[in-house]
């Protein structure tokens, strides 16, 4: 999620390990993994992690309503969890998109979406957020990227693309693609 | 050196802007059922009012227990001042004890910059003397950007400030900070209320601009002004200056009415409020807690540019 130059530096020479249609696939697959996992739809709301877990959540919700037509699709929404952050007072944090959350978490099926898993501390504050709004009966993960190094326990449960990477790598995620840069290549 | 917010003229265009998107954030924290996040853990603040205040001091104290930052809490009349301890021994001592900020409001202008100088914890001008008010320049911003919904700027806007500009370090604050962000500001005073020089538009009655204006802010006449034969009467303050019944009715419904409070019922407002379509004073109050958590986590969350260089993300 984030501002840093981590996963969003796409004007940089960078190696594309996915294109726009891995991406699309892999966000229909995960989509039909998030009905089948829940046996349907029944209290399933997706939450974008602000900012780059959004436009992942969207596309996610569409799709699912695409391969569910008959029903009334997943509630979406999203968080920021900018004030919850553990680094807060240790470097620049400035609040991305202010949370839009219109529905009770209370006992629902909170899938949370980010376009990159990494250390894991983006997703520990938003699952904190998340519990400022209610009790989700459980809360589920789903990422573009999981580029590993975690420094917390936490694992997703729907993963587009497991990519191995350097710490001193930078991955950026859109709808066209994921490239890897940095290095000190 | 940490980082201080003195006045609206020190925080700059970019500054302001920055402090109202994030009191979006902080408004959105506000509207939970439980309305705390722990952004600001193990910070301390220290509400340092040499000058009496309600509603400035208990915002602030609101907004620091909301980002969950501890509170200290500093009464002048029952400290070691009476002793004869100076301000800035008084200071030192209170940030030996361990104090992240410094929240002060002093009768005197200019008190915040002298005691940032003493200390290296950020300071926050809650009100000096007849000088700068910043965070209700911010919560007036915050107000007027939320209920009229412009994000972009207030270009076009047109201001009527009301009342005691001389005294006024609201009419200062909220002035600047309208005009930095494109609105149009007219002083209306008499002679006697403005200050020696000034660049502003000024009418010496309201009910020259009354019809033209999107804004009314009425500021808070004070009967001492009455002893210093700066006003002949308060009776005819509120004749040329007062928003009556008559001009009440004749104020578009579009046009918002704003008070920095406390109010004098009867002479600068001499209708009730709350009957008023464009009444905002009450969300005045509400933003000053959004605008002040904003400063607050603006000061005391953002941390140094390389502290945590590369730290990891995601």
């Amino acid at each position: 999620m984030t501002n840093t130059p981590d996963e969003k530096s796409p004007e940089l020479s960078g190696k594309q390990v996915l294109g726009p249609d891995d991406v699309r696939r892999a966000i229909t697959r995960m989509a039909h993994e998030i009905i089948e996992r829940n046996r349907g739809l029944a209290g399933v709301a997706l939450v974008g992690i602000q900012t780059g877990g959004v436009w992942v959540a969207e596309l996610l919700a569409a799709e699912i309503a695409r391969i569910e037509p008959e029903t009334d699709g997943v509630r979406l929404g999203s968080v920021d969890a900018s004030l919850y952050r553990d680094d807060i007072g240790l470097r620049p944090v400035t609040p991305g998109t202010v949370s839009d959350l219109t529905f009770s978490v209370e006992g629902a099926t909170v899938v949370l979406v980010d376009d990159v898993l990494y250390t894991g501390r983006t997703v520990r504050s938003a699952l904190d957020a998340i519990g400022d709004y209610g009790r989700p009966k459980s809360v589920q993960l789903a990422v573009i990227v999981d580029r590993g190094h975690r420094e917390l326990p936490i694992r997703p449960d729907y993963v587009g693309k497991n990519l191995p990477t350097s710490s001193e790598e930078s991955v950026s995620v859109t709808a066209e693609g994921v490239v890897i840069s940095g290095g000190g290549s | 050196m940490s980082r201080s917010l003195l006045s609206i003229s020190e925080l700059g265009e970019p500054g302001l802007r920055r402090l109202l998107s994030i009191a979006d954030h902080m408004a959105e924290v506000n509207r939970r059922a439980n309305p705390k996040v722990p952004a600001l853990r193990g910070k301390t603040v220290c509400n340092l009012f040499f000058e009496d205040s309600t509603r400035t001091r208990l915002s602030f104290e609101t907004a620091a227990k909301r980002l969950s930052a501890d509170t200290m809490n500093f009464a002048v009349s029952q400290s070691s001042l009476n002793k004869g301890e100076s301000l800035r021994d008084t200071v030192e001592t209170i940030a030996a004890m361990g104090v992240d900020a410094f929240v002060i409001r002093h009768g005197s202008s200019g008190a915040p910059w002298q005691l940032s100088s003493w200390t290296t914890a950020s300071v926050i001008n809650a009100g000096d003397g007849w000088h700068a008010h910043p965070t209700q320049a911010l919560l007036d911003m915050y107000t007027v950007r939320t209920t009229l919904n412009r994000l972009e700027g207030f270009d076009g806007l047109r201001v009527a400030m009301v009342g005691d500009i001389k005294h006024s370090r609201v009419a200062r604050s909220t002035t600047e900070a309208f005009k930095m962000l494109g609105a149009d500001v007219t002083w209306v005073a008499p002679r006697t209320l403005l200050p020696p020089s000034h660049k502003e538009h000024v009418v010496a009655h309201l009910d020259e601009v009354i019809d033209d204006i999107d804004i009314l802010y009425l500021l808070r006449m004070q009967k001492e002004r009455m002893n210093e034969a700066l006003v002949p009467h308060l009776r005819e303050y509120t004749t040329r200056f007062g928003l009556t019944p008559e001009r009440a009715a004749r104020l578009g419904d579009h046009v918002l009415v704003m008070h920095p409070g406390p109010m004098n019922r009867g002479v600068e407002m001499a209708v009730d409020p709350s009957e008023l379509p464009g009444n905002v004073i009450n969300q005045q109050v509400t933003n000053g807690i959004n605008v002040r958590m904003a400063v607050l986590f603006d000061l005391l969350g953002s941390g140094s540019e390389n502290s945590l260089a590369g730290s990891p993300e995601a």
